[in-house]
C-alpha cells in the first residue's frame, strides 16, 4: 500500500484568537486530484499555505511523502518546496518582468541564466497551456485575466513539480475561459501525472477537475467523497453549499 | 458597570505612556530583527549582483536630477541669505566660508537624504507592499527564492553605496550654486571666492558628510523595505505602508543627523 502524498493530521491554526483551522484531517494520494470546497473564510487558503510552509500551524502534523513538513527550515524546506507548484488566485505574476522570465522563474530563481535557453523553455511551457510565443516579451499587465491565469499555470508547471496547488483557478473568469482552465488542469494532471489539490467555490470546476472532493466548514473537514457524490452527499451542509441555498444549516 | 477607582484614574496616563513605550520598543525590535535577518541572508549565497546594480542605478543615477536641482538652489539661496544677514554687520565676506561649511556638513547630506527618502522609501514601500497584497511575495517563496536575498538586500546595500555618492555630487553642485550667485549677483571675485572655499573645505567635514549619507541611505532603504514587506490589507494597507515609510525615514534621518553632529562637535 502506498503512503499518502500529503497527509494532514489534526492541523490547527488561529489568527488573533480566531480559529481558522480547528483540527483538519486530510490525505491526498499520489496522482490524485482533490478539491476542497467551502465558504470564503473557511480556511481553504490557510490549508494550502500551511502545507507549503508559508504559515506555521499551531498544532498538528503535515507529512509530504511520509516526511514531516512542519518546522522544516533551510535546505530541507527548500527541497520540500521543490516538490510543489502553485497557481495563485490572482495569478501573482511578477509585474516587473516579461512573461518569459515569469515562466522560467522557478528554474532560475531570478538569476540571469542562458536567456536563449530559458526563452525556449518558456515557449514550450506556454504552448502546453495554449499560448504562443508572441507574448514572451509582454508584461503581465498587457494580458487579459484568463491569459494571466494560463501564464501562471505555465510558471507553476515549468519546474515539473510532483504536486500542484490551485487556489481558486476559475475565479474572475467567464464560464468559457473557466472551462479552458479546467481542461488544462485535467490534462496537466493526466499528462504529467501530478498530484493536485484545488480549492474552489466553483462546483462545475470541482466536479470537472477533481477525483475526490472535501468540504471545509468552520476549520474542519466535514465531508469527503468522490466527485460523483457531490450532489448526493447526504450531508445537509454540503447540500446547501453545492446548491447555493440561503436557507440551511450554514448561516 | 462601576466607575474606575480614583487610584486607577490617576494612573491611567502613566499606563498609556507605558503602553506607548512598549509598543515603540517592540517596533524598534521588529525593525532591528528585520535588518539583522536581511544582513545574515545577504552574506550567504545565492547572490544577486544584477539586482544590486539595477537598484544602484535606480537609487543613485535616477536621483541625480532631483538631487542636483535641490543642491544648486539651496547653495544659491544659502549664499544670498548669508550675504543679506552678513551685510547688517559688514560680514558679507563670510559667504564662501558659510556656504562651504553649511553645504558640506549639514545641508548636503540632510537635503539629499530627505529628497531621496521621498523618492525611494515611498517607491520601495509601494512596490513591496503591492507584491505582498497580490501574493507575489508568497509566489517568490513557492518558487524557492528568498525574498530577503532577492528583494531586500540589494535595495539596502545599493542605498548604502548610492547615498554617499549622491552627497558628493550634491555638495559639489551646491558649492557651485553658491559661487554662481555670489559672482554674478553679489559682486564677489571668482578667484578669491574659490580661494576661501578651498581654505574652509576640510577632509573631516567630507568624512562626516559621507558617514551621515551612509547612515541615511541605510535608514531610507530599511524603512521602505520594512514597511512594504510587512504590509497588511489591500490598497489602503499599501497607502499606509508608503506613508509610514516616508515619515519614519524622515524622522530617522533628522534624528540621526543630530546625533552624528552632536557626537562630532558636542562637548
Amino acid at each position: 500500500m502506498t503512503s499518502p502524498k500529503i497527509e494532514m493530521t489534526d492541523v490547527a491554526k488561529s489568527f488573533g484568537g480566531t480559529a481558522v483551522l480547528d483540527g483538519v484531517n486530510l490525505s491526498v494520494e499520489p496522482g490524485e486530484s482533490l478539491a476542497i470546497i467551502g465558504q470564503s473564510g473557511s480556511g481553504k487558503s490557510v490549508t494550502l499555505k500551511c502545507i507549503l510552509g508559508l504559515v506555521r500551524p499551531d498544532r498538528g502534523s503535515i507529512t509530504v511523502d511520509g516526511e514531516e513538513a512542519v518546522g522544516l527550515k533551510g535546505r530541507a524546506q527548500e527541497a520540500m518546496r521543490a516538490k510543489f507548484g502553485m497557481l495563485f488566485q490572482g495569478s501573482a505574476l511578477f509585474d516587473s518582468m516579461p512573461i518569459w522570465r515569469n515562466v522560467t522563474f522557478g528554474l532560475t530563481q531570478g538569476r540571469h541564466v542562458d536567456a536563449a535557453r530559458m526563452r525556449a523553455v518558456a515557449q514550450e511551457n506556454l504552448e502546453r497551456v495554449g499560448l504562443d510565443a508572441h507574448i514572451l516579451n509582454l508584461r503581465p499587465s498587457e494580458l487579459s485575466g484568463g491569459m494571466q491565469k494560463r501564464v501562471a499555470l505555465a510558471r507553476a508547471i515549468a519546474p515539473r513539480p510532483e504536486i500542484i496547488f490551485f487556489d481558486e483557478p476559475t475565479t474572475g473568469l467567464d464560464p468559457i475561459r473557466a472551462d479552458v482552465i479546467n481542461n488544462l488542469i485535467v490534462s496537466l494532471v493526466d499528462d504529467l501525472g501530478v498530484t493536485a489539490l484545488t480549492i474552489t467555490h466553483d462546483m462545475a470546476s470541482a466536479r470537472k477537475i477533481a477525483h475526490r472532493v472535501a468540504m471545509l466548514y468552520k476549520g474542519r473537514i466535514i465531508w469527503r467523497g468522490p466527485r460523483d457524490r457531490l450532489y448526493d452527499s447526504g450531508n445537509p451542509y454540503v447540500d446547501q453549499f453545492v446548491q447555493g441555498l440561503a436557507d440551511g444549516p450554514i448561516q | 458597570m462601576s466607575a474606575p477607582s480614583p487610584a486607577i484614574s490617576l494612573l491611567s496616563p502613566f499606563a498609556a505612556i507605558g503602553r506607548a513605550t512598549l509598543a515603540a520598543l517592540a517596533a524598534i525590535g521588529r525593525v532591528a530583527a528585520f535588518a539583522l535577518h536581511t544582513v545574515r541572508r545577504a552574506v550567504t549565497p545565492p547572490y544577486y549582483p544584477g539586482r544590486f546594480l539595477e537598484q544602484l542605478g535606480y537609487i543613485g543615477w535616477l536621483s541625480l536630477p532631483v538631487v542636483g536641482l535641490t543642491a544648486i538652489f539651496t547653495g544659491a539661496a544659502l549664499a544670498q541669505q548669508i550675504y543679506t544677514a552678513g551685510s547688517r554687520f559688514s560680514a558679507q565676506s563670510t559667504v564662501p566660508a558659510v556656504v562651504v561649511i553649511g553645504m558640506v556638513r549639514e545641508l548636503g547630506p540632510v537635503l539629499v537624504g530627505l529628497m531621496v527618502a521621498g523618492r525611494i522609501s515611498s517607491a520601495m514601500a509601494a512596490e513591496l507592499g503591492t507584491m505582498r497584497v497580490t501574493e507575489q511575495l508568497d509566489a517568490l517563496t513557492t518558487l524557492r527564492t528568498d525574498s530577503y536575498r532577492y528583494l531586500i538586500a540589494p535595495r539596502l546595500f545599493a542605498a548604502l553605496i548610492a547615498l554617499p555618492l549622491l552627497v558628493l555630487v550634491a555638495n559639489a553642485i551646491g558649492l557651485f550654486g553658491g559661487w554662481l550667485l555670489a559672482t554674478t549677483r553679489l559682486g564677489f571675485n571668482s578667484a578669491s571666492y574659490l580661494d576661501v572655499t578651498r581654505r574652509f573645505l576640510s577632509v573631516d567635514d567630507f568624512q562626516m558628510a559621507l558617514v551621515k549619507a551612509g547612515v541615511f541611505g541605510f535608514f531610507i532603504a530599511l524603512m521602505g523595505c520594512y514597511h512594504g514587506f510587512t504590509t497588511q490589507g489591500g490598497a489602503a494597507g499599501v497607502g499606509n505602508a508608503t506613508r509610514n515609510a516616508v515619515v519614519s525615514a524622515f524622522v530617522l534621518i533628522l534624528a540621526s543627523n543630530f546625533l552624528i553632529t552632536a557626537t562630532a562637535f558636542g562637548r
